[in-house]
């Protein structure tokens, strides 16, 4: 299917209140899908949805064969918790049983060098524990990568090296990229296509028809803004 | 004054290394009170052992079982928060075994007992901590990914909810493991305290499991040894020398 993703009238609710109403939307196989709206619009459960991880009505429909990385929201780690991040990759070689070599391919596949990886990952800093969590999702060799906020908490400089990273992985691996992201002019300069959620309803389309002052207005219920530099 | 045989240390030590790796993932999945109070839970099935002649260890365990699979089906099903549950669960538990139980009974569920094991009892036990001790090293990777994140397992094809149960069984044996030497107060206490020194010393899992597993050991040694020689059980002795390895790692903690 030309698709890697198709999603059709998916709902989600917990008790009598309803995060997502009858979506549907499709992702094209080697594209790259933005996530945006405003905090409470259910980003984030649409992507817990979409890994089964929370119970939904309607259709998910994943291309036959597709592998998902997922790289999820701040994890809450403990500072002191006693797991290098070298063993965490380690771990993660264990449970798919690939060689533990997979865990310094992928290391460097996100430019992380081994040093930082053998820290605990609680004393990582925001961009390099991302980086992590992105090697950890790469181990699988996946087909589809869902990033949730990969930029919170990190620098501008970092967050750019984000997403050059996230450009390279597309243009070099084949990947299908779903990010969700608060960072608009990013999300400008970066994605094929943006879904827009509010509360009430969903936008989709390319980023120039999407990111628009009337939109963003309507959907955040306050002016949103962005700045682009230089042309796409 | 006489020592214990090395036949007869074979089983506490065998018991102490289990509870040292048990309680690593169960320190490091901040169960610290909550795994304390699990332990408990044996109470009440030790009581109704002792009550209708059965084996106090097997009520215990059973007793041990059930709270386990309680613990973890309400924590599948609701939003109650997994310490409420045990909360309620911890305080139930030890009203029905205090009422069950005579006053001596119950110091003796509570602080274990001197008995020597039956070499069937034994034998059982120490196949019950091989276990516990291949299963804490098997399932170490999906244990450390679940706890890391959930939903992270889920994308690689970590069933969650079985490994929660899996863990919270192997706990269940833990306790169960150590009823007869130290009693339902003092196992929770050398599952959690030699885990709480691992995670004060270690930067890393592999360096938090040697300390939890030798600091247990050690606590294990000393107590089983200095006992006899001091005349006093012998469950008080482990846990004070597991508590004062604690402390003595306050003082060598290396900087985070």
């Amino acid at each position: 299917m030309a698709n890697a993703l198709e999603v059709s009238h998916l709902t989600v609710a917990f008790g009598k209140t309803t995060i997502i109403d009858d979506l549907s939307f499709d992702v094209k196989t080697g594209s790259s899908l933005a996530i945006i709206g405003p905090n409470g619009s259910g980003k984030t459960v649409l992507f817990k949805a979409l890994i089964g991880a929370l119970p939904s009505r309607g259709a998910v429909r994943w291309a036959p064969g597709t592998k998902i990385g997922y790289v999820p929201q701040k994890l809450d780690i403990e500072r002191d918790l006693p797991l290098t991040g070298l063993e965490f990759l380690r771990a993660r070689a264990e449970v798919a049983r690939a060689p533990q070599e997979e865990a310094t391919r992928a290391l460097g596949l996100v430019d992380l060098a081994p040093e930082t990886a053998a820290q605990p990952i609680g004393t990582l800093s925001g961009g390099q524990f991302q980086r992590l969590l992105l090697a950890f999702a790469l181990m699988g060799h996946p087909t589809v990568l869902l990033f949730d906020e990969p930029t919170a908490g990190v620098d501008e400089p970092g967050q750019e090296e984000i997403y050059g990273l996230f450009g390279r992985l597309k243009r070099e691996e084949g990947l299908t990229l779903l990010i969700i992201s608060h960072e608009l002019t990013l999300v400008y300069r970066n994605a094929d296509n943006v879904l827009c959620l509010s509360r009430r309803r969903a936008w989709l389309g390319p980023p120039v028809s999407i990111l628009t002052p009337e939109r963003l207005q309507e959907a955040y219920g306050a002016p949103a803004h962005f700045h682009v530099h230089g042309d796409r | 004054m006489s020592l214990p045989a090395a036949s007869d240390l074979l089983l506490p030590l065998g018991m102490a290394a289990a509870a040292g790796l048990i309680g690593s993932i169960a320190v490091m999945r901040r169960m610290t009170l909550a795994s304390d109070a699990i332990s408990h839970v044996a109470l009440p099935g030790i009581t109704a052992a002792m009550l209708i002649g059965a084996n106090p260890v097997a009520g215990g365990f059973v007793a041990l079982v059930l709270g386990a699979i309680l613990v973890w089906s309400v924590e599948q099903k609701t939003r109650v928060p997994t310490e409420a549950i045990i909360g309620v669960v911890f305080s139930a538990a030890l009203a029905i075994g205090s009422m069950l139980a005579s006053g001596e009974e119950l110091i003796e569920a509570l602080f274990g007992a001197a008995r020597r094991p039956s070499p069937a009892e034994a034998a059982v036990g120490l196949l019950a901590a091989v276990a516990v001790i291949v299963f804490a090293v098997r399932a170490r990777s999906r244990l450390v990914i679940t706890l890391v994140s959930p939903d992270l397992a889920r994308t690689i094809g970590i069933n969650v909810a079985r490994t929660n149960l899996v863990f919270l069984l192997a706990f269940a044996l833990t306790v169960a493991l150590g009823l007869r030497y130290l009693g339902v107060l003092l196992m929770g206490s050398l599952i959690i305290i030699p885990a709480a020194t691992g995670k004060l010393l270690a930067r890393s899992l592999s360096g938090m499991r040697r300390v939890s597993v030798g600091s247990a050991m050690g606590s294990m040694l000393a107590g089983s040894l200095a006992a006899p020689a001091l005349g006093v059980e012998r469950g008080p002795l482990v846990i004070a020398a597991s508590a004062a390895f604690f402390f003595a790692s306050l003082l060598r903690r290396p900087e985070a």
